[in-house]
């Protein structure tokens, strides 16, 4: 498995999105691309392009605001920031997450168990 | 979690769906602006991915690779950003949509016989849901209109008169039931023209209908204008008050508001406008059918305690008072009232049967119009076998398009997709057709006062009707289009690229779908001829009928005179208006009535003298006409026995009577009945004359008991008809009329001089209406099953061109292959009349009560509609036939 990289769940990159704009603030699309990859250490298949259909999704559901603005390189660039809403919804589903991470985590740990006897 | 925090979740995330819903929908109107959008940011994403390579010391180049690479293939990611952002499944209807707009125009002809034949279906199912909705189904236009109630006397004997009620009965009624908010009534013996509006350069003749005081507050109808009856104004020598149409007031008062609290002038009476009712009440379309109506005047009941039965009564029940209680409580009560208070020694006892208005008024229709909208129904059907045929053809020919798309990668689903936005688009469009004719077949219908059908007037295209439309044109494009769409993603791949398309037989399955398509069309056409057939032999027996008077040639004219109340007088009066007008040249005869048949009717009650037990209901309820001298010419009547009542019996107010021969079998069967007594209209008449059967009511029930009384003091008049028959076509003689008519009297108002002819038409207009239209439909099924057979056999020989082309080769005559297909058709024919012969004995049956001196299962009928499906079936086929006969097999063959 080592050298592929871990294909994204649905509504999983949603949800990084959220979570990179709500510890950034304020990013544009590639800013958020780049953190994304560098956050899991290039583990995830990502084609950069991806992060705008789930920019327009985000911002289709009201979750997060864009305004074109000028980068630090005096770019001009589509920036995006979480809304309240967005806030909520990333509590929401970070929850979620963390529920489900545990629960997957115990349940493969007891088919170990049971593989060891 | 919390609840509160599931709920708060909840309307986040339906908030969250609202939100994407309507951003998805404004930014598919604003595609081209986002998409620069989009480019203008993916652009800048790829310009600092590059600076950034550039910066870790990459060449420009490299740089430039590289980013392209990390950010993914371009296209698909800007196509998955318009799917995430806009409609996708609209993107792709408007793509099928202008493809299939490109089709259909590159294959007009298909497009425009298609629509039309669409178009001529749904059109007539439009028109005739119309009808039936406003007949049938759409609430009377009253308040609560389920809780109006008509109460007519139960098994009437004859006439209008044995269906209504006294005033002073009526009284009673009023008084002592408890299951009715209200009961009102009308005078049921207002003949048209009954009024003339004076104080004008020429007096107008209107029609004015007498209602109980409480009759528009019963009905539930509120005034436009000004206000209804007051309490004194249905009194005795109440100040007069009138209520106006709204036709009437159009017309007449050009819709001047001011007209309320003005006074007109009746008969030389000023009579005073009170109010103006609503549009949407028609008198005439409820309550008597092809009749206008002007205006509204009080039934003053002390004014008609001494006239008999003259009204014809409405109630309202109570809220929560079912039908059957209202008619339990009639049927104990009714029986109690006298006919008059006044004279008990009259006699008592009613009987009231008590029908839900909307069931009166179009009850009896309800078999009729339920057959036409079947009939309509069939014709839908038979344009969706013939469009399904069409497409099926037309699939057939582009089966390589298909098949040539599917190997480029079209989904199968994308292609039924394909086909059924064709099919929708076709129907559509002839769904747009049909409105328009609809439109105009009701705006037409409703202005046909020629038609005796209830309201009638009020039939248009409303929203149930458009919903209608929809649903019909939805559920046809399914129909028609699912067959070939079905067929289409089925079929074989490889087959239909290696399939050469022309010149052999096609697969055997594709033809038997064609030809069952055809002949169940063939089935349904016969079915439809039929029940045409049927009707119209039905309509032809009725106008054969002996009617007992000679309505062509004859026309009357509705006299006014003025009597001062002398019956010497008007005897006078009417000797000369006779006198006179038989002298204007190409008059044969002329006579006065005060009824006409097939007009307004009212009935008395004989019996011979010696027979009858006064003081009790054992008289036989008799129509009343009273008569001039050449009355029975005029109207072309046969007098069998004895003589026609003479100018002396008038002016000396002689007791004598001219019965007809159903009368005189039923008082004196065997037994000559001139110079006999008998009782009626309260007197002893003496029989002068018998004269055969006048069917008095309609063209197709039996004559009921009739008599013809002298206009003298005994026996008064209710107005004047002058009937006169001519050599020459009666609108010929019209001013001549009028101009002798205006000398005797010049305050004769402008009637109208109406044919005979007019009444009978007026009463059997719902059945030519009913066969008409059926007629049509027929024609049209005929037309369409033709157009079927016609479609498939010359599809079938264009596709065997080559093969006959061989066959002709190989020695093959001409004749024999023309007989060849004209074997095939008649085949296909015959297998269709077959089953349609079968299917119209059930439907026949189903129709029979709708018949008139026919048999449901008619011999001359059905031997007529086979030959003509058989012969159009022929005609069909014979012109592919002769065109396979004239192929040249050395072009057939070389061809492809």
């Amino acid at each position: 498995m080592g050298e592929s990289k871990l294909d994204l769940l649905q509504g999983t990159l949603d949800l990084m999105v959220l979570q990179t704009l709500a510890a950034m603030g304020s990013l544009h699309g590639y800013g958020i691309a780049r953190r994304i990859e560098q956050i899991s250490g290039d583990e995830v298949l990502l084609n950069q392009g991806t992060i705008y259909a789930s920019l327009v999704r985000l911002q289709q559901r009201g979750w997060i605001d864009a305004e074109w603005g000028t980068s630090e390189n005096n770019r001009k660039a589509k920036f995006y920031s979480i809304t309240r809403t967005g806030r909520k919804q990333l509590a929401q589903d970070a929850a979620y997450w963390e529920r489900l991470a545990g629960v997957m985590g115990r349940v493969l740990a007891m088919q170990n168990e049971g593989g060891g006897q | 979690m919390t609840d509160s925090n599931g709920t708060s979740a909840t309307t986040n995330t339906v908030s969250a769906s609202l939100r994407r819903a309507l951003s998805r929908l404004r930014s598919f109107f604003r595609k081209d602006s986002l998409d620069h959008d989009m480019t203008d940011e993916m652009t800048s994403h790829l310009e600092m991915a590059i600076e950034e390579n550039v910066r870790r010391g990459m060449t420009p180049e490299e740089a430039r690779r590289k980013a392209l690479v990390r950010f993914g293939g371009m296209q698909q990611l800007s196509e998955q950003h318009r799917e995430e952002r806009g409609l996708p499944w609209l993107d792709v209807l408007g793509q099928d949509l202008r493809f299939t707009f490109r089709t259909l125009r590159r294959d007009r002809s298909f497009a425009i016989v298609a629509v039309l034949i669409l178009g001529l279906g749904i059109g007539a199912n439009v028109a005739v849901f119309s009808v039936v909705n406003t007949i049938l189904l759409r609430p009377l236009p009253l308040r609560d209109p389920e809780r109006l109630v008509r109460i007519v006397e139960k098994n009437p004997q004859s006439g209008e008169s044995s269906k209504t009620y006294t005033a002073d009965a009526t009284e009673e009624y009023q008084k002592r039931n408890r299951s009715f908010q209200d009961v009102t009534g009308y005078f049921a013996f207002t003949g048209p023209d009954n009024f003339k509006l004076t104080a004008r350069a020429v007096p107008l003749p209107v029609t004015g209908i007498l209602v109980m005081g409480n009759f528009f507050q019963t009905l539930g109808v509120d005034p436009v204008l000004g206000r209804l009856f007051r309490p004194e104004e249905i009194v005795k020598n109440a100040r007069p008050v009138t209520l106006l149409s709204h036709a009437f007031w159009k017309k007449e008062f050009g819709g001047d508001s001011s007209i309320v609290g003005k006074a007109i002038s009746f008969n030389n009476t000023p009579v005073t406008v009170i109010g103006v009712l609503p549009e949407s009440f028609d008198f005439g379309s409820v309550f008597s059918p092809g009749a206008k109506v002007d205006l509204f005047v009080p039934y003053i009941m002390d004014d008609f305690r001494d006239d008999g039965n003259d009204l014809a009564l409405i109630g309202r029940l109570k809220p929560g008072v079912t039908l059957g209680a209202a008619q339990a409580e009639a049927d104990m009560l009714l029986p109690q009232l006298f006919f008059e208070l006044k004279h008990p020694e009259y006699g008592k006892g009613y009987t009231g049967q008590l029908t839900v208005l909307k069931e009166y008024v179009s009850g009896k229709l309800h078999r009729s119009l339920i057959v036409l909208w079947c009939a309509v129904g069939l014709i839908l059907l038979i344009v969706c076998v013939n469009l399904s045929n069409l497409l099926l053809a037309r699939a057939a020919a582009r089966s390589k398009e298909f098949a040539m798309r599917s190997a480029l990668g079209a989904e199968r689903g994308r292609l039924v997709r394909q086909l059924l936005t064709e099919s929708l688009v076709l129907a559509s469009l002839g769904a747009m057709l049909g409105l328009g004719i609809a439109y105009s077949v009701t705006a037409y219908l409703a202005h046909q006062g020629s038609i005796a059908l209830p309201l009638l007037s009020s039939v248009r295209v409303d929203s149930t009707a458009l919903a209608w439309t929809v649903m019909i044109a939805v559920a046809a494009a399914v129909l028609f289009g699912l067959v070939p769409a079905l067929r289409v993603s089925r079929g074989d791949l490889q087959e239909a690229l290696k399939d050469t398309g022309h010149g052999t037989s096609e697969g055997r399955k594709h033809e038997r779908m064609r030809s069952v398509l055809v002949i169940s069309e063939v089935a349904l056409a016969c079915v439809l001829v039929v029940g045409a057939g049927l009707l119209l032999r039905s309509f032809l027996r009725v106008l054969d009928v002996d009617l007992g008077f000679q309505p062509s040639r004859a026309a009357a004219i509705s006299v006014d005179y003025n009597d001062g109340g002398n019956a010497e007088k008007r005897a006078a009066i009417w000797q000369e208006v006779v006198r006179q007008v038989s002298m204007i040249p190409g008059v044969e005869a002329a006579g006065i009535s005060d009824n006409l048949p097939m007009s307004r009717n009212r009935s008395w009650g004989i019996a011979a003298k010696g027979t009858e037990k006064p003081k009790d209901n054992d008289f036989i309820g008799i129509f009343v006409y009273v008569v001039s001298p050449g009355y029975v010419n005029a109207m072309g009547m046969r007098m069998m026995k004895g003589r026609d009542i003479s100018w002396e019996d008038l002016a000396n107010n002689q007791n004598v009577v001219v019965i007809n021969e159903t009368i005189a079998k039923k008082l004196w069967p065997g037994q000559d009945p001139i110079g006999r007594i008998a009782v009626a209209g309260g007197a002893e008449v003496r029989v002068i004359g018998v004269i055969a059967d006048v069917r008095e009511s309609s063209a197709e029930d039996n004559a009921g008991a009739q008599m013809y009384l002298p206009a003298n003091k005994n026996f008064g008049p209710e107005g004047a008809n002058l009937v006169v028959r001519t050599k020459l076509p009666p609108s010929a003689l019209a001013s001549s009329v009028m101009h002798t008519l205006r000398d005797i009297n010049p305050g004769q108002p402008a009637t109208e001089f109406k044919p005979i002819q007019g009444l009978v038409d007026h009463a059997t207009s719902p059945r030519r209406f009913f066969v008409l239209l059926v007629g049509i439909f027929a024609g049209l099924g005929l037309l369409l099953a033709s157009l079927g057979i016609y479609g498939v056999i010359s599809y079938s020989v264009t596709r065997q061109t080559q093969e006959i082309g061989i066959r002709m080769a190989l020695g093959a005559s001409r004749s024999r292959v023309q007989l060849g297909v004209i074997r095939k058709t008649l085949l296909l024919a015959l297998i269709g009349i077959g089953a349609g012969a079968v299917a119209s004995f059930a439907v026949a049956r189903g129709i029979a009560s709708l018949l008139y001196g026919t048999e449901p299962t008619d011999p001359i009928t059905f031997a007529a509609t086979v030959v003509l499906l058989a012969v159009v079936a022929l005609l069909a086929g014979y012109i592919p036939a002769r065109r396979a006969s004239r192929i040249d097999p050395m072009i057939a063959l070389r061809a492809n």
